[in-house]
């Protein structure tokens, strides 16, 4: 282990780890709240990822999040879903409804709360005071449908601008530019929008000036070097302390969501590469299993482990964007060249597979697109037996390095406690010494195969997110040279009939598959109906696509959750009373993607 | 040398020195390149070097913008503080035994002044530009500057003490034995760490930390402006250098080459040593720099002073 402060835990069998855990609880959830609040106040409604689903009366909400959290930590999801024009509506619904997606670690169990609302009543309780992490994501639903959320500390927009009309999500809101009138935008006009973006304190309860000083209010972005992407925080500053912070986001917004609901099923692939476009690939595959969920579609092994290795390789490259940078926004110039030339070499051969470098939309409903190409095991061994030896350089060069030490060690640190309330996941969640990962966890798309172990820091510090990242890298690689020994023979794509795009051989022969082809083709796959979603361990942490489908060509609701979008809701708790270049290097620490936060 | 004969030499100087200045973006770019798997400016003239023609073209034809909101008198005039002051640090440093500009008796005070100087320009630039991010940088600049300053010159003042002369040209002439490097190591060691500071290059860039206040002290400038700024900031390291060159590394002093060569190789190498620096670490946080300056630096200076005021006090006793 290159570094004191890792510690790693081999492979456990997973259904082993999964039932000594699950012990603890001898009662479901479900069995749980029907003994505590009567079996009368929950409507319970059939998913197709067998995640139990409830709906609750909206007076009795409160109180049931409050009794599941102590079973359930984490917060990991909440949205909102228009209702009205849905045809296959599950019992309990009304116009809107609010989704809670809550989330426990040991054992890996999740739930989904539902609360009706109708359009009279747009209101739902807060459940700030039960999860922190509550917060944005209430402000998002308000922002995308309107719903209210009474005893929200700030109930603002946070997506879309301050000055937009309407809300976005909602079906009777214009999705397409030709739904519109045509957009101007003239001086007068843009004067507005701008003061609609100016920072005042004061609509964040800060004061401008205390007796004895005068704070300095610094908007750091939505251009600044550092913010990786169109980010804005603006800073309360006692010199350059941070006094507090608030940060913003919407920039990057650009309504994946909506889109969802325009696309079909097979043409929303490559949309998903655009969500955290460091993670290519990652993001096919939270959404293409939780499409084969809804249409219970398995796929052949050699399809699973050409997933595996396309996206072990995307976690390389996206952890050595991180690398690179972080080393950078803490002043260190030299190791991101180097870093980029790896991943350029890395990206030469996701080229040579799919076609694509950073948005190769590859993967496909069923399994992938091709077969993979001749010579595709000499280019990934050359790349995997060269890449330890750099790392290890790198490991002296930057990790090493006792200024980026100083830099980083004990800055920006939260414990696991706080890393659940705040919806942290991923080797965010692992720095604080959390040995989880949900590929080992509950292994899902064949990851149960493999054997790897997962990397755990114990500080939770900017320096501890990074050492977790590198000996990621390295642990990819082992899963990389598994894939590239025990390659499975046999098809790429399923059989399913609703495997996009269908075999073409036979077209020509025979009239059915010439139809099936056409309609498949030409319309897009029908799904059926239901609702799915599927958690995956992504490069940054836990991404997953809620999706609901009404039986049709598009999804009726595609819901997005991005790693990236609590890790900034965070930064005001954690970067407070540090330093200007503190924050900076916590936010290098964070590694975030813009367009995974906004979508 | 005639009248004539050094206002000539002084304009060559001058020349040379904005010309040196001016081949160092280009060769600082190249260098870096090659050191981080990468080929920078390389595709105008021989090895790209006509990019500094280029970059130069492309800086005087900008638009020269002041901003409304700025102090306009100041914000005119700092930009130019730096370049004068570090020209004018230059006229004291003796390239050959014969080859220098003036040769003061309290030469080495006179570079300390003109690097002082040279603190107003990022200092008033931070201010005049009513920026918060310039604003934060030049307050970084004032206390880096002032901190570093004051180990800066006593790191000196063992050279001082051993050669006997404030004269830059003594100094080298007091080396003919044996290099300061050797008996002042560890007046070498901060003055070499003062230096970087004082021209504010990474790891010691604070002011200007691109990646926490944008551009520092120069966000707001632009065109020529900013050029004058990059301009000074490399004259400042050229003269750094010189100036280590002269006080530890014996100057022009050399076997079979001519002294002006010895000289100009001197200063390569550590100019080379100041960009591999700038390749290799990264930037400590303002308050480390602070703690790194008052409670290392400069009771190592005091330490170096001592040692060295004892040693000179028993040879010179010996020696009577």
């Amino acid at each position: 282990m290159p570094n004191a402060t890792l510690t790693a835990n081999a492979t456990a069998p997973a259904s082993a780890a999964g039932t000594s855990h699950a012990d603890a609880h001898k009662t479901s959830a479900v069995d749980d709240l029907c003994a505590r609040f009567g079996a009368d106040s929950f409507i319970p409604q059939a998913s197709a990822d067998d995640t139990p689903t409830l709906w609750v009366a909206r007076d009795k909400l409160l109180p049931v999040l409050a009794q599941l959290k102590a079973r359930f930590p984490m917060l990991l999801d909440l949205f909102g879903v228009d209702e009205r024009l849905r045809q296959h509506k599950p019992l309990g619904a009304a116009d809107f409804t609010v989704v809670y997606h809550l989330f426990s670690f040991r054992p890996c169990e999740e739930i989904r709360l539902k609360v009706a609302v109708s359009m009279a009543d747009l209101s739902v309780p807060s459940a700030v005071n039960v999860w922190p992490n509550a917060n944005w994501y209430e402000r998002e639903a308000w922002d995308m449908f309107g719903i209210q959320f009474s005893g929200h500390p700030n109930l603002r927009r946070i997506l879309l601008p301050p000055t937009w009309q309407g809300h976005a999500l909602r079906k009777d809101h214009p999705a397409r530019a030709t739904e519109m009138e045509p957009f101007s935008l003239d001086d007068e006009q843009q004067d507005q929008e701008q003061e609609a973006l100016r920072f005042r304190p004061e609509d964040w309860g800060m004061q401008r000036a205390t007796e004895d000083t005068e704070y300095m209010f610094l908007n750091l972005g939505p251009n600044h070097p550092s913010v990786h992407g169109v980010f804005r925080i603006a800073l309360q500053l006692d010199g350059e302390v941070i006094v507090d912070s608030v940060p913003d986001i919407g920039y990057h917004h650009r309504g994946a969501e909506k889109m969802g609901e325009r696309q079909s099923w097979h043409t929303y692939i490559p949309y998903t590469d655009r969500i955290d476009y460091l993670g290519g690939v990652m993001n096919n595959m939270a959404y293409v299993m939780a499409v084969e969920q809804l249409a219970d579609i398995k796929v052949p092994d050699r399809a699973k482990v050409i997933r595996i290795m396309l996206a072990e390789l995307f976690r390389i490259s996206s952890h050595l964007v991180f690398y690179g940078t972080f080393a950078q926004d803490v002043g260190q110039m030299s190791p991101v060249f180097y870093m980029f030339a790896d991943r350029e070499r890395l990206l030469g051969i996701i080229e040579a597979v799919t076609g694509g470098r950073m948005h190769p939309a590859w993967f496909r409903i069923g399994g992938v697109a091709q077969d993979l190409p001749q010579g595709w095991d000499t280019m990934v061994r050359n790349f995997i037996d060269s890449m330890p030896a750099r790392l290890d350089h790198y490991q002296k060069m930057a990790m090493d390095n006792s200024i980026l030490k100083q830099r980083t060690v004990g800055i920006g640190a939260y414990n696991t406690r706080e890393a659940m309330d705040w919806g942290i996941t991923g080797p965010a969640l692992r720095a604080t010494g959390m040995d989880w990962d949900l590929r080992r966890d509950r292994p899902y798309g064949g990851y149960d195969q493999f054997e790897f172990e997962v990397p755990v820091a114990s500080n939770g510090d900017a320096y501890d997110r990074a050492a977790v990242r590198v000996e990621e890298i390295r642990q990819s690689l082992r899963i990389i040279r598994q894939c590239l020994d025990n390659m499975p023979a046999g098809p790429y794509k399923s059989d399913h009939r609703l495997a996009t795009p269908p075999p073409k051989e036979r077209t020509l022969q025979d009239i059915e598959t010439l139809i099936h082809h056409f309609v498949n083709v030409s319309w897009g796959p029908a799904i059926p109906p239901g609702e799915a979603s599927f958690p995956i361990e992504a490069t940054k942490g836990i991404n997953n696509y809620h999706l609901i489908s009404d039986g049709g060509t598009m999804s009726y609701r595609t819901r997005i959750r991005t790693p990236s979008f609590p890790a900034l809701q965070q930064i005001p708790l954690i970067s407070n009373g540090l330093m200007i270049p503190d924050l900076i290097a916590i936010i290098a620490s964070i590694d975030f993607v813009m367009a995974d936060v906004d979508r | 040398m005639s009248e004539l004969g050094t206002v000539g030499f002084g304009l060559a100087i001058i020349l040379a020195a904005i010309g040196g200045a001016a081949v160092l973006t280009w060769f600082e770019r190249r260098l870096l390149g090659i050191w981080q798997d990468r080929y920078g400016p390389n595709r105008l003239g021989p090895l790209g070097v006509l990019q500094v023609l280029a970059d130069m073209l492309k800086l005087l034809t900008k638009h020269d913008w002041i901003p409304p909101f700025a102090d306009r008198a100041v914000f005119v005039f700092a930009p130019t503080a730096i370049v004068v002051a570090m020209m004018l640090g230059f006229a004291v440093i003796p390239f050959g035994p014969e080859l220098y500009i003036l040769d003061l008796n309290i030469g080495l005070l006179f570079f300390l002044g003109m690097t002082s100087l040279a603190v107003y320009s990022v200092l008033l630039g931070g201010l005049a530009s009513n920026n918060k991010y310039a604003l934060l940088g030049g307050l970084r600049s004032a206390a880096q500057m002032v901190s570093y300053e004051v180990f800066m010159g006593l790191s000196l003042m063992g050279v001082v003490m051993l050669s006997g002369s404030f004269s830059l040209r003594d100094i080298v002439e007091a080396q003919r034995d044996m290099w300061y490097c050797i008996p002042q190591f560890l007046g070498l060691f901060v003055f070499l760490i003062a230096g970087i500071a004082e021209s504010h290059r990474l790891p010691f860039d604070l002011p200007e930390a691109e990646h926490e206040l944008t551009a520092g002290f120069h966000t707001e400038y632009g065109g020529m402006k900013f050029a004058m700024f990059m301009l000074g900031e490399y004259l400042g390291l050229i003269l750094i250098c010189c100036m280590i060159t002269t006080l530890f590394f014996g100057g022009w002093l050399g076997p079979w080459l001519p002294p002006v060569v010895w000289f100009s190789l001197k200063v390569f190498i550590l100019i080379c040593f100041f960009i591999l620096l700038r390749a290799a670490i990264p930037r400590p946080r303002y308050d480390q720099l602070m703690t790194l300056g008052w409670k290392y630096m400069l009771p190592l200076t005091l330490l170096n002073l001592l040692l060295t005021g004892a040693i000179a006090l028993v040879l010179e006793g010996r020696s009577v």
